[in-house]
């Protein structure tokens, strides 16, 4: 195993830690509609990923961060590409960091109530424009001789890329119910348990049409497993839901993030993006990455740096472990200090 | 194509905007993380309530503003990417690794201990939440420094081979990036304009309060810190400026000429205070300048050569075959002017209110204001400012919030134009590193939408902070005064509602 093939195993862990944590805080952007009926109960649902969604967020900067380093073609390619998407996923987490900072900050009634509709909208739209991106990735996409994405934003509206995105969609939303059902207490509690059925019913289903999909396309033996064990966790998932194991079933949906998210980095591999004009002109894993010098260095850097921050990370989510519920929201119409 | 609508131009502007945009936040967050630290520490050794509120008005201001600061940062991680992809294909190999380690390191740190720091209050035991603001303010000067690398790099190259066959630069030595002196120097320029900006933010604030008579013990320990604050950071500027200035007169010799509309060299050479040019024709019509000074900036004596624009112009068309090497020369002199004058006034009025604010020094007692007391503005030995003065100069005080941030912005607007028509210094043009499967369309669409986007965030967030401004400390509660003891808070009641809540 090459450097280069060690930090594409990184860059997947990176992307999978994102997609773990940053999707059940989207999940839990989304239900703020869905699920919560009233104020104090959105204000529950947004407390429950307060202390981490910052931390969660740095997990899609690192991997941004990391791909200029290792791969930087795959990263000039990717981002220049893929721009207009992009935008919109930057201005919506933009919008999206200030209305979880700003929403309690001043009293008035419209002042708040914008910005919760802020933080559905920009909880929604990356959850699905992730799996769209995601899904074309994997695809390929038109790569011209110099690694120039020549395509339009029509092109990256294919109706496999829009499966992809219901697919995290929902998915990010499942994780978040039961993410919402294991850090509540009372009314909503419950209901995120019901809730947790349908969406979780519904993201089987779609991501099982969308990995076998992929897996028609372009998978082999690994990407097998990893297909089936994407969709045999949710399933479990979804049981241990029904049983009121609320610890299992968060578990087991982030085994179905992991595995999914891992799978298409199967398919991909040693593509980091194929061409779909020419597959000589497909950026590979070879061809896209940094010198060994700078491999050799960030090996070094990540080798130390990501234990230690899963370390204070899961720290984090120990010293905040405690369920909320409405009655742990201080002045419910006021500005908190 | 026009070339005020080049993609080249548009991603250059942009790129202008959303960085100096950023930098409004961030030399704020890196001090005021810094200072809220230092209160903290200050209420957890001496237990004086004053310090804790302070530390949770001052906390408040920086929170509100951070937010802004890590949205904005997350552009800055992707817009090379966007826009500059023919750069980010050339130099990745080098550039991309400070920026992964900022990521690994320092972001992740931040992110981390600030949301600690947010909702540990009834969470986690004195110490450790103290712990936690400290921690944010290692990650946020572990990220300039990192950010700051990559710039230097920008700046002067070192440590790197160009590989012809893959067509990019390549790393050789990573340490060299990290530690050779445009890194070292900019990071101290860059950390000591920082907490000058914060000082002043904090004697701004305070002035104003103490003008209005309000708050008096909080305010009267801030304005304190601020202008200690204030006075060293402004003296370490300045230091580090001079170095910084010396450093670039060797490796950027175009960008210092330019910085002082020399056209050409001199011995000795003049600071010019105030020069109007015709950059057609290469020389100055109106100057006003003192001699020899330029000699000492450059090379620490009063008389020696100082090159002019022209002589590098030439001297750079030799190296690098035929151009203009020339930046904007009205951009760069004036921007180094604002710099320099904006972050110099801070620190004379900080400077001038460590004086007229003095404790004890050649001051009679009956001078010597109480805990309760706005301070006596003592001129001379028992010779206080008069009403009015008094009063103009809380005033001004209040004013100088805003200059080291006409000045960090200058500085950067500066440093940066002043190095075209490179983006890396001597290896790369500008012209050769956006991205040139990026259509105009699509630049001019982001830079509107992200500029539009940043000016409405800028009203939200300024009205957010003359609100919390004007609040004033808050009051303590009960459960402000005793912190858990228990990691996780204590048990004794189930239902309490957390100490803050989103």
């Amino acid at each position: 195993m090459q450097l280069h093939d060690v930090w594409f195993v990184l860059i997947a862990v990176l992307w999978i830690g994102y997609f773990f944590l940053e999707g059940f805080d989207f999940g839990v952007g989304i239900l703020t509609k869905l699920l919560a009926r009233n104020r104090p109960e959105r204000r529950v649902l947004i407390n429950t990923i307060g202390p981490v969604w910052d931390g969660n967020e740095v997990w899609l900067l690192t991997a941004g961060g990391a791909t200029f380093a290792a791969f930087p073609e795959w990263y000039a390619t990717l981002f220049s590409g893929f721009y207009l998407p992009l935008l919109v996923i930057l201005v919506c987490l933009i919008v999206r960091g200030v209305a979880f900072e700003y929403r309690a900050k001043r009293p008035e009634e419209s002042w708040q109530r914008n910005w919760e509709t802020a933080i559905f909208w920009t909880s929604l739209i990356p959850a699905f424009l992730w799996g769209v991106a995601f899904a074309n990735i994997v695809r390929g996409v038109k790569i011209d001789r110099n690694f120039e994405y020549v395509g339009g934003v029509g092109d990256l509206l294919n109706p496999f890329a829009l499966l992809g995105g219901l697919v995290t969609l929902t998915l990010f939303t499942f994780h978040g119910t039961v993410f919402t059902a294991l850090k509540t207490v009372g009314d909503i509690r419950e209901r995120a348990r019901r809730l947790a059925r349908w969406v979780g019913l519904l993201t089987a289903v779609l991501v099982l049409l969308f990995l076998v999909w992929a897996q028609i396309d372009q998978g082999d033996g690994k990407s097998l497993i990893a297909l089936i064990v994407a969709v045999a966790a949710l399933v479990v998932a979804l049981v241990a839901n029904q049983a009121g194991r609320e610890g299992w079933a968060f578990a087991l949906s982030g085994v179905t993030v992991v595995a999914a998210v891992a799978m298409l980095f199967l398919t991909l591999f040693p593509n980091v993006m194929p061409s779909t004009l020419d597959a000589d002109w497909s950026l590979t894993v070879s061809n896209a990455s940094s010198s060994p010098y700078t491999l050799k260095i960030m090996t070094w850097c990540a080798g130390i740096a990501t234990p230690l921050v899963l370390l204070y990370q899961g720290w984090t989510y120990w010293v905040f472990r405690k369920r909320i519920g409405t009655q742990h929201i201080a002045d419910a119409a006021g500005v908190t200090h | 194509m026009d070339m005020a609508l080049a993609p080249e131009t548009l991603a250059r502007w942009q790129f202008g905007i959303t960085t100096v945009y950023h930098f409004l936040f961030v030399p704020l967050t890196i001090s005021l993380a810094a200072l809220t630290a230092g209160l903290q520490t200050a209420w957890v050794r001496s237990e004086k309530e004053k310090y804790l509120r302070a530390t949770k008005f001052w906390g408040k201001l920086f929170l509100i503003n951070i937010a802004m600061g890590v949205v904005t940062g997350i552009v800055q991680e992707f817009q090379f990417g966007m826009n500059w992809s023919a750069y980010s294909r050339f130099v990745g190999d080098i550039f991309g690794a400070p920026l992964a380690f900022e990521a690994l390191i320092a972001f992740f740190f931040e992110s981390t201990f600030i949301g600690l720091w947010i909702f540990g209050w009834d969470k986690l035991p004195k110490k450790i939440h103290l712990a936690c603001i400290w921690m944010v303010s290692i990650g946020t000067i572990l990220s300039a420094y990192f950010i700051l690398a990559a710039n230097s790099w920008m700046q002067h190259p070192v440590g790197y081979r160009i590989n012809k066959e893959k067509g990019r630069a390549e790393l050789t030595d990573f340490w060299q990036v990290l530690t050779q002196n445009t890194t070292l120097t900019q990071v101290f320029h860059t950390l000591s304009a920082a907490f000058l900006t914060g000082g002043a933010f904090m004697v701004g604030i305070a002035s104003y309060h103490l003008l209005r008579k309000k708050h008096i013990p909080v305010m009267k320990s801030s304005l304190r810190l601020g202008l200690v604050t204030v006075v060293i950071a402004g003296l370490l500027t300045a230091v580090s400026g001079d170095l910084l200035g010396k450093v670039m007169f060797k490796q950027q010799p175009m960008k210092m000429a330019a910085a002082e509309a020399l056209w050409d060299g001199e011995s000795p050479a003049p600071f010019s205070i105030f020069a109007y040019g015709d950059v057609s024709k290469g020389h100055n019509s109106v100057e006003l300048s003192v001699p020899g000074v330029l000699s000492f900036l450059a090379n620490d004596d009063f008389s020696s050569y100082v090159p002019g624009i022209n002589d590098t112009n030439r001297a750079e068309q030799q190296k690098y075959g035929p151009g203009d090497y020339r930046p904007i020369i009205p951009v760069t002199f004036w921007g180094f002017r604002w710099m320099i004058g904006f972050g110099m006034a801070s620190f004379t009025i900080g400077l001038a209110g460590l004086w007229l604010t003095r404790k004890k020094f050649l001051l009679p007692a009956h001078l010597r204001g109480g805990e309760d007391e706005v301070p006596h503005l003592v001129l001379l030995r028992k010779k206080p400012l008069g009403p009015r003065l008094t009063t103009w100069y809380w005033r001004i005080a209040v004013l100088t919030l805003g200059f080291p941030l006409i000045a960090n912005s200058w500085g950067w607007i500066f440093t940066e134009m002043g190095r075209q028509p490179w983006v890396v210094y001597g290896v790369l043009r500008t012209r050769d590193a956006v991205s040139p499967g990026v259509s105009q369309g699509e630049v001019l669409t982001s830079m509107t939408v992200f500029t539009l986007l940043y000016a409405i965030l800028a009203v939200i967030e300024v009205k957010l902070l003359v609100k919390y401004v004007k609040a004033g400390p808050p009051e303590l509660s009960e459960s402000d005064l005793h912190p858990p003891t228990r990691i996780g808070g204590d048990s004794t009641d189930a239902d309490k509602p957390m100490a803050f809540s989103y």
